[in-house]
């Protein structure tokens, strides 16, 4: 105890490696939906309370230069944080809104909504690891989500622009729409409830595995065959 | 499933909100003035209507606000959803299949039942 001399190095410092709650799930993902979920790991995310209209919700649009969106159900773009891709602003209640940035720091969104809107009255709170960013694309993103979520996602109602929280495989998701198409969804699931997330998208997937290839053409019988005497 | 129709997220499944008891039950004014019994009829008595009630529900799986409904308790069907700043509707016309029945109930069972207030 007190006669052996604690050494002041250690023989190799220990490194702390950055990780994510979906990290044991990314490489199946990738495998078996054919890269159509992947994961969007460390993106930084605070929720912005400010009345609108008002001095704290035109400093919130100042930072994030968008304004903010008031219908519910929307989202839109942000100007791009730390030089990634663009970040998102989203609905979630008449004065509640959840910023989305790819920031290498994530605290960093924080401290410049803070600075901007604490004097003003109001709030901006870090809340990068509280969810896991999934995205969903390819021409059966709609098939999987409709497995396991009642909100309509039609383009015709849901394009690009419109969010939803709501359940997904009875699992609380906000979900964004990213295209017209409906083929590209961002998916915001707490972190405690990613892995099950990612399993249950997994399953979902199953039945759509492989189809985004061409199948083999099945045998038409009105077809004549080639080269044959025709039965 | 039933679908109620959040004011601020629109129609959504049932199983996304949560029951919030009878709206509309103001705090005592003079809360120091108040024997057990009143306190009592203040925590716990609610008026048991048969027909439309005003209640309570939150958006708990989407926005997470409070907000009113009007909802007949004989059939589940809602009539009327409002903000809680927004005034309870004063006639709340039911809608679909089955309605003049149960706006004849609605009509009998406008409740007085004191609580305390
Ligand atoms: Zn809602």
């Amino acid at each position: 105890m007190a006669d052996t001399p604690t050494p002041s190095v250690a023989p190799s410092a220990p490194t702390l490696r950055r990780s994510h709650p979906l990290a044991s799930r990314e490489e199946d993902l990738r495998a078996l939906t054919g890269g159509s979920v992947g994961v969007r790991p460390h993106l930084a995310m605070a929720v912005v309370r400010a009345a609108v209209p008002g001095p704290a919700a035109r400093a919130a649009e100042d930072v994030l230069g968008t304004a903010l969106p008031t219908r519910p159900n929307t989202w839109a773009p942000a100007a791009p944080g730390g030089g990634g891709e663009p970040g998102a602003v989203v609905w979630l209640g008449p004065d509640e809104w959840l910023v989305l940035a790819d920031e290498p720091r994530p605290e960093a969104l924080e401290e410049r909504l803070r600075a901007a809107l604490v004097p003003v009255g109001g709030s901006a709170v870090d809340v990068s690891a509280q969810r896991m960013s999934l995205r969903l694309r390819g021409a059966h993103a709609r098939d999987v989500l409709a497995a396991g979520c009642a909100v309509d996602t039609h383009p015709a109602v849901f394009g690009a622009g419109t969010s939803a929280q709501t359940l997904l495989g009875q699992a609380g998701v906000v979900l964004l729409s990213r295209s017209d198409a409906g083929d590209d969804y961002e998916v915001l699931v707490r972190s405690s409830f990613a892995r099950y997330l990612a399993d249950w998208l997994l399953d979902a997937f199953v039945e759509h595995r492989g189809a985004e290839a061409p199948r083999d053409p099945a045998p038409d019988p009105v077809r004549p065959t080639t080269g044959g005497a025709t039965p | 499933m039933q679908l109620i129709e959040c004011p601020w997220c629109g129609p959504r499944e049932e199983v996304e909100f949560s029951y919030g008891g009878q709206a509309h039950v103001p705090y005592p004014e003079s809360p120091a003035e108040l024997d057990d019994e009143q306190w009592a009829h203040y925590v716990f008595f609610r008026d048991n209507t048969r027909g439309t009630l005003a209640e309570r529900w939150n958006h708990g799986a989407g926005c997470r606000r409070w907000f009113n409904a009007m909802r007949d308790t004989v059939s589940y069907r809602f009539s009327a959803v409002y903000r809680t700043a927004e005034p309870m509707p004063a006639s709340v016309p039911l809608t679909g299949a089955g309605s003049s029945s149960a706006s004849a109930t609605t009509s009998t069972t406008t409740s007085t039942t004191t609580t305390g207030r």
